[in-house]
């Protein structure tokens, strides 16, 4: 039997290969070799690029040195999603590895956070886990914890340790004996072809009629664009609700992508968040075009 | 734990159970007669029904409630006829009893009462002393009463024959009537009050109880001779009163109180085991002269009173050295009645309300509790218990279900509604049990005024439901106007007990066959609840001597469950929907394609975040392992380090200093074989063995200053050693489980050459880890079937997780982790000396032992200074002086000898000086692990079958003996349901005491007397087969416990020698004899390979000697089963090991077919320089002398 410990470690443990190359009109002393290297998935792309700093560093003059960013084919990665969601919401239909170019110049200040230390990284993650708490416990089991478990949920993060970072992290995964999961559940809903960065929204683990919500009811009830084309989401889904005429008629077929992966719409939401959250405790959802082949 | 109950009964006089675990009350299974008042115990709940007659319900069980009779037919030879039943005048009866004193013939034995039942016909008992008997079972001596033997001799002149049959108890889940002192009395002085306790005064016999009853003219009557063989017992006797007795109460131990007419409580004093009526009454006043106490209830440490004004007063300093107690207070709160339950637990029945409330807080140290709190779940017969309740009696009304549906639906809407749909539901003898309730208030008048109400709203509730079933719509007319007819019938029926008995049994008659009867009962029952359709049920007694509650199982009673599903909340092995789901399944596939799609073809890539060497360190305390021995400070550091291959090693550091230098020894966690914690008085200490370690039989041992910090770093230590041999997950359905003497449990992956005939792997390099629980016994099956046994004898099956106890977190699975408790005694002896004087006194000769001191003499242990074994460990019960200590002992526990330290015996003798007794105190553990409690037959050992089966679904035989010496078959036993469904009791003639069921279903079993019994015809079809056939034991040799394999059968003896049976062959399966095969063995365990590995005594190291050790035996051929020598394991310390989950035919099989002997050679020389010193061959495991065991050595 497969214990439900072996899915947080597979998270946790999931990889993504990168090619990094510098950005052709980035100016080097001599030819920049591309740096290949393996991202985990549930970190932060500048938490885990220090190799590739230095790398490329190597081959330039320090004038010409700047912060540093990342871009897939012209979109400025966004440090502050974690490195499995720029992958999935961008690149997850490409090959591997994942080719990211590396600029030290003309930092997209529209698109990006300025961060010049790690110190940036961390206060980004806390408040995150502070507030997916506060979705789930109203903040009181982060409340309750002393800053050196803080500070143990950030090191593992940063040094890549599971057990020390689950060892705290499984507190903020319980919830009271009585009742059936967390308040609401923290989850933010990404779209490649929308302009909002996400959707976040209030949504409760079990219906008010007792029912456990699926991954399914969350898509329809949070996701706008995706309720229009419902019909289309999944193919388990499809043969479920084979009466609803869908108004797209376009064959436009959407995937809900976690980790890389396609739960099936009839997962407890429950159970996703409780196993399938990032680090920062939020489950992040992109939902993506369908790829034709 | 499992659920137990609590017992209630409502004004209608109909009796309710609540489970702990439960949500909902549920009807007594028997619902007749109505009741008054109940008391409880675990097993049996006895009741004064409304005809005043006691009655007794014994709780269903798999195991049958059996009675041995037995009587002697006895002959006398004479010259003419040889044997025959012409016996001399003087002799005793041809059919007679033991003694020959009592005529018995086989047809003066009648069945006690109707609620017996003959198991068999009379048969003759032929097994003398574990010996069989010639057949006819005839056993022969020289004279009445003489010894008698199995042979005939020349001068045998009598013979006797013990005929046997048994009778069953068949009344179980039904209340049985018990006889009146007589039926002329019971006219003029009824029953009035009725009490059970006792279950802890005595164990013998098993089941005892004191069952107390008063009459309506004030006397106490005792029910003589209750036990669990006998739930009805014999006859009533009579207790002289100082006055005339309302009431009375009996706790679980020796108290005993009762309530005057007047207002007085009386105490019964001298109540003991050897006399549980007791001897006297003691008086003691109300706490206030106004007010005369109406109600007491007693349990072991309390005392519960109501006052005639409804006051709740609780007596302080109640217990057995002082039954009277010392002082009354008043509690917050009315009550019409409390009752004490176990734990000193206490219900009561609100004033106001008529609810039963559950006192909060009671603690052994805070005895009256905090608060009441009302249990508000509601009956399940309000919702949905039609099936087995109103529909009995109401045939042709089919519209249960749909009425649950509009229960659900109406929950939604309108909250009031809710309590009128349910009432269709209520069972239809409502008149009749209304007025034996016989209660005051305007009872048809509120039906009247009711009335219109409750069909109006029935009708608007079942109208919508007639939607869905046409049936429903047919039945309803004639059920609304059964309930326009019925207020008539009520308002007459409320006037008078007796006629109203009449008339609302011809009304139910006439009724019966409509489903108007449930609308009937509905009104009825509406119509007595001052609080409208919404009111909560309304009880009057409640008894709480069948309810456990635990602290860390909290109840569910005080939230109002709405949903129907959720009430049954069974725990159940089967697996959970979560996990066969198909999103699961989904989730994880999908995972091993995205790392084969994301990782595979990049590994070669490099680590974005690279691991570090990761230090813990630590002060602990390290025994240093050379002269002199002793504690020494020690830093200790864990450095773990991630190699090349991307997997953790680590290395232990033990830094000390020797003469002011500065040293370090240190472990490679990946040579680790075990790391186990160490019984000790002062140091919370553990032991690492490595297979070095092992022979030497010298681990390291490392001391912490708190539990809590041994703990820390046995987790840290054992996740590193699993993960540097890269174990992780449950434990395979080949592991070999082991037990140790402290109740830890370990278990170990067996690898494919550990059962090769050549060159197996050597057993002290197996790597055990440990699995959360405590247990005595563990067996397994290969299929992954693990069932244990408590030290409380609880069963336990094996839920498939890991980790638990210390082991938490991350490297304990999440789900198949229960809360398990365990039980064990803690015992020290009172020692004393005869002196001309005083006789026995505690003074003893300056050169005696202490006179309170361990059972050696050589530790001074007092009451007071000795603790429980580990603080995680905790005293649940006071000490007490064991009457069942081995040896035997007089009427007060004393057991005698010539002198310390010698042989006792259980009487007095001229040549006796000193005596001593065994006191013992309960202490009980929490902890967890992946086992779940198997209730209710407590075992003392058990078998699984280890084979695997031919599919997943077909059953696997398993079979245990219960801790009275049933034997027992479990049903329904599969790879899915691990835990079965019930229990297949197989009758015996004697307890039994071990079984072990083999690969082919050959099932032999031990007794309490010695022999083997083999069990004929056992099958799939047959699970338990038909009959025994008797294996003598070895000459002079009382077996103890069995083992089979495939085809293989060993078994251990009491003197510790360990036998194989010889000649067993597909046709003779009982085999010819038994074969020594070696000696200090104490448990041995035979595989489905017929490997054997055995627990052994004194196996001696090249350091030290150790005791329960875990030994293989190497050179086990089909040829010759016996195998030759020795292979030692880990030890001492071990209990039980069991190997019948690996089935894993060792791969090089084939090859050493070829030249074995060659083979065997060369495996001998290959041992010899791999493992040292160590000799292969050793035939037993013989030690010369007795060595003193070193501090070092992990004793038992």
């Amino acid at each position: 039997m497969t214990d439900d410990k072996d899915v947080l470690r597979d998270i946790w443990f999931g990889r993504i290969p990168a090619c990094f190359t510098l950005y052709q009109d980035e100016l080097t002393e001599r030819e920049a070799e591309p740096y290949y290297l393996l991202l985990p998935r549930i970190s932060y792309l500048m938490l885990v690029t220090d190799k590739v700093k230095k790398h490329f560093q190597k081959v330039m003059r320090p004038e010409d040195i700047s912060e540093i960013w990342f871009d897939y084919e012209g979109t400025p990665l966004k440090w502050h999603y974690p490195v499995g969601v720029l992958f999935d919401l961008h690149a997850s239909n490409t090959g591997l590895p994942w080719n990211i170019t590396v600029h030290f110049k003309n930092f997209p200040e529209r698109d990006l956070l300025h961060c010049l230390s790690k110190d940036v990284i961390e206060a980004h993650f806390m408040s995150c886990v502070k507030e997916a708490d506060a979705l789930k416990h109203k903040g009181q089991v982060i409340n309750e914890m002393q800053k050196k478990d803080h500070k143990q949920l950030w090191m593992g993060l940063q040094n890549d340790k599971f057990d020390q970072f689950w060892a705290i992290n499984r507190k903020l995964m319980e919830y009271p004996a009585g009742e059936d999961g967390f308040r609401y559940i923290p989850f933010r809903i990404y779209q490649a072809i929308s302009e909002r960065p996400f959707i976040q929204k209030l949504f409760r683990p079990v219906a008010v009629d007792g029912q456990p919500h699926t991954l399914g009811d969350l898509i329809r009830e949070v996701c706008p664009s995706a309720v229009a084309c419902e019909g289309q989401l999944g193919q388990k889904y499809t043969s479920e609700f084979h009466g609803c005429t869908a108004p797209y008629t376009d064959g436009e077929k959407f995937q809900v992508v976690i980790h890389g992966i396609e739960p099936m719409l009839e997962t407890p939401l429950q159970w996703l968040s409780e196993h399938l959250s990032y680090p920062d405790n939020f489950l992040h959802i992109s939902i993506l075009p369908q790829s034709m082949d | 734990m499992s659920n137990s109950v609590l017992w209630a009964v409502d004004i209608l006089g109909k009796v309710y159970t609540l489970s702990t675990a439960g949500l909902h009350w549920e009807l007594c299974k028997d619902p007749q007669p109505e009741f008054k008042r109940v008391s409880a115990t675990r097993q049996c709940c006895w009741g004064l029904a409304c005809d005043q007659q006691i009655y007794v319900y014994v709780l269903a069980s798999d195991l049958p409630i059996r009675y041995q009779e037995e009587t002697y037919e006895n002959q006398r030879w004479n010259p003419v006829g040889g044997f025959c039943d012409r016996l001399l005048p003087s002799d005793r009866w041809p059919w007679s009893d033991v003694s020959g004193l009592k005529q018995q013939q086989l047809d003066s034995f009648q069945l006690p009462s109707p609620y017996w039942e003959w198991e068999s016909d009379w048969y003759v008992d032929e097994n003398i002393g574990g010996e069989p008997t010639e057949k006819g079972g005839w056993t022969y001596a020289v004279d009445f009463p003489a010894t008698y033997l199995k042979d005939k001799r020349w001068n045998s002149c009598v013979r006797r024959r013990r005929w046997i049959r048994y009778r069953r108890y068949r009344a179980r889940d039904m209340w049985a009537k018990i006889p009146s002192p007589n039926g002329s009395m019971q006219l003029l002085d009824p029953f009035n009050d009725i009490a059970v306790g006792g279950w802890e005064v005595t164990d013998e016999p098993v089941g005892r109880l004191s069952v107390w009853a008063i009459s309506l003219q004030g006397k106490v009557w005792y029910r003589e001779e209750v036990s669990h063989d006998n739930p009805e017992g014999t006859s009533w006797s009579e207790l002289a009163t100082p006055g005339e007795v309302v009431q009375i109460s009996c706790g679980p131990n020796d108290l005993l109180w009762a309530t005057l007419w007047e207002g007085q409580t009386i105490v019964r004093e001298g109540i003991n085991r050897n006399n549980p009526k007791g001897s006297s009454w003691t008086i003691v006043e109300p706490p206030t002269s106004e007010s005369g106490i109406m109600h007491v209830s007693v349990g072991t440490n309390v005392l519960w009173a109501v006052t005639k004004d409804r006051k709740v007063w609780f007596r302080r300093g109640v217990n057995s050295y002082n039954p009277c107690g010392t002082g009354w207070i008043e509690m917050v709160g009315e009550m019409m009645m409390v009752d004490v339950g176990l734990n000193d637990q206490v219900w009561g029945i609100g004033c106001d309300d008529r609810a039963v409330y559950v006192r909060q807080g009671v603690t052994p140290s805070e005895l009256s509790g905090k608060t009441w709190k009302a249990i508000v779940v509601s009956r399940e017969n309000d919702r949905s218990h039609t099936g087995s309740s109103s529909s009995l009696h109401s045939a042709g009304c089919f519209f249960g279900d749909e009425v649950k549906e509009e229960v659900d639906s109406s929950v939604l809407t309108d909250g009031d509604c809710l309590c009128d749909a349910e009432r269709p539901l209520e069972p239809p003898h409502a008149p009749e049990t209304q007025s034996s309730c016989n209660s005051k208030d305007a009872m048809g008048i509120q039906v009247v005024e009711s009335c219109p109400g409750v069909i109006q709203n029935l009708q608007e509730q079942t109208d919508p439901a007639s939607d869905h079933d046409g049936e429903a719509v047919i039945k309803r007319p004639d059920h609304s106007q059964g309930v326009v007819s019925k207020p008539a019938v009520l308002q007459w029926t409320n006037i008078d007990l007796v006629e109203t008995r009449d008339s609302a049994a011809t009304s139910s008659h006439y009724f019966s066959e409509t489903s108007s009867l449930s609308s009937l009962g509905m009104c009825s029952v509406k119509a007595d609840e001052p609080y409208g359709a919404d009111g909560p049920p309304l009880w009057i007694w409640v008894s709480g001597g069948g309810c456990l509650i635990e602290p860390h199982s909290p109840l569910k009673w005080f939230i109002v469950s709405l949903d129907l599903t959720s009430s049954v909340q069974f725990l159940s092995l089967s697996i959970t929907p979560a996990q066969t789901a198909a999103w699961r399944k989904q989730i994880f596939q999908q995972l091993g394609e995205r790392s084969r799609r994301e990782l595979e073809s990049f590994r070669h890539y490099e680590q974005a975040v690279e691991q570090s060497v990761w230090v813990k360190t630590g002060t602990l305390q390290w025994w240093r392992h050379w002269k002199p021995c002793k504690w020494m400070d020690v830093r200790v550091a864990l450095e773990q380090f991630t190699g090349n291959d991307g997997m953790r090693d680590s290395i232990l550091f033990i830094y000390y200093s020797y003469y002011e230098e500065k040293k370090y020894i240190h472990v490679f966690l990946n040579e680790v074989t075990v790391l186990v914690e160490v019984l000790n008085d002062t140091k919370h200490s553990f032991a690492v063995y490595t297979p070095e370690k092992t022979k030497q039989r010298w681990p390291i041992r490392i001391a912490a200053s708190t539990e809590q910090e041994m703990h820390d770093w046995l987790a840290l230590l054992s996740t590193a050693c699993c993960e540097s041999r890269r174990i992780q997950g449950p434990p395979s359905h080949r592991a070999i489980w082991s037990v140790t003497c402290k109740g830890d449990v370990f278990v170990s992956e067996p690898s494919s050459d550990l059962e090769a005939p050549s060159n197996p792997m050597p057993c002290d390099q197996l790597f055990w880890r440990q699995i959360g629980g405590h247990l005595q016994v563990v067996e397994c099956g290969s299929q992954g079937v693990v069932w244990g046994i408590g030290y409380d004898h609880t069963a336990w099956v094996y839920t498939g997780g890991y980790g638990g106890g210390f082991v938490q977190g991350l490297a304990s699975s999440s789900d198949n982790m229960y809360l398990q408790t365990d039980v064990k005694c803690v015992y020290i002896y009172e020692n004393q000396r005869w002196n001309p004087v005083t006789g026995y006194s505690s003074r003893g000769l300056p050169t005696d032992r202490y006179m309170w001191s361990d059972a050696s003499g050589l530790q001074e242990r007092t009451k007071a200074s000795t603790k429980p074994p580990s603080p995680q460990w905790t005293w649940v019960s006071d000490w007490y002086i064991d009457f069942n200590a081995p040896d035997g002992n007089d009427r007060e526990g004393w057991q005698y000898a010539a002198d310390f330290p010698a042989s006792y015996h259980g009487y007095k003798t001229m040549k006796d000086f000193v005596r001593r007794r065994r006191w013992g105190r309960k202490c009980k553990i929490t902890t967890s692990g992946p086992w779940l409690e198997v209730p209710p037959v407590s075992l003392r050992d058990i078998s699984v079958l280890p084979r695997a089966a031919e599919n997943s679904d077909s059953p696997i035989a398993l079979w245990a003996i219960s801790s009275k010496g049933d034997v027992l078959c479990r049903l329904g036993v599969t790879k899915q349901t691990p835990a079965g469904s019930s229990w297949l009791h197989v009758g015996t003639d004697q307890p039994f005491i071990s079984v072990s069921v083999g690969a082919d279903l050959q099932v032999w079993t031990i007794a309490r007397d010695g022999s083997a019994f083999y069990r004929g015809s056992v099958s799939l079809q047959h699970p338990a087969g038909d009959s025994w056939y008797h294996v003598p034991s070895p000459q002079k040799q009382k077996l103890k416990q069995i083992s089979v394999g495939q085809t293989s059968v060993f078994a251990v003896d009491e003197n510790g020698n360990l036998w194989f049976r010889q000649g067993i062959t597909p046709s003779y399966p009982q085999g010819s004899s038994w074969e020594h095969v070696s000696n200090n063995i104490r448990k041995v365990s035979v595989g489905p390979l017929d490997q054997v590995w055995v627990i052994a005594d004194k196996v001696q190291g090249s350091h030290s000697l150790s005791c329960g050790t875990v030994c293989h035996r190497t050179g086990v051929q089909p040829q010759e089963p016996k195998g030759n020598s020795w292979d030692y394991g880990i030890g001492g310390g071990w209990e039980h090991i069991t190997v019948r989950g690996n089935a894993t035919v060792p791969s090089k099989v084939v090859l050493q077919e070829a030249s074995e002997e060659q083979l065997f050679q060369s495996l001998h020389a290959d041992h010899g320089e791999g493992a040292g010193k160590r000799s292969p061959i050793k035939s037993t495991l013989l030690v010369a002398e007795e060595q003193d065991l070193d501090a070092n050595a992990i004793t038992c």
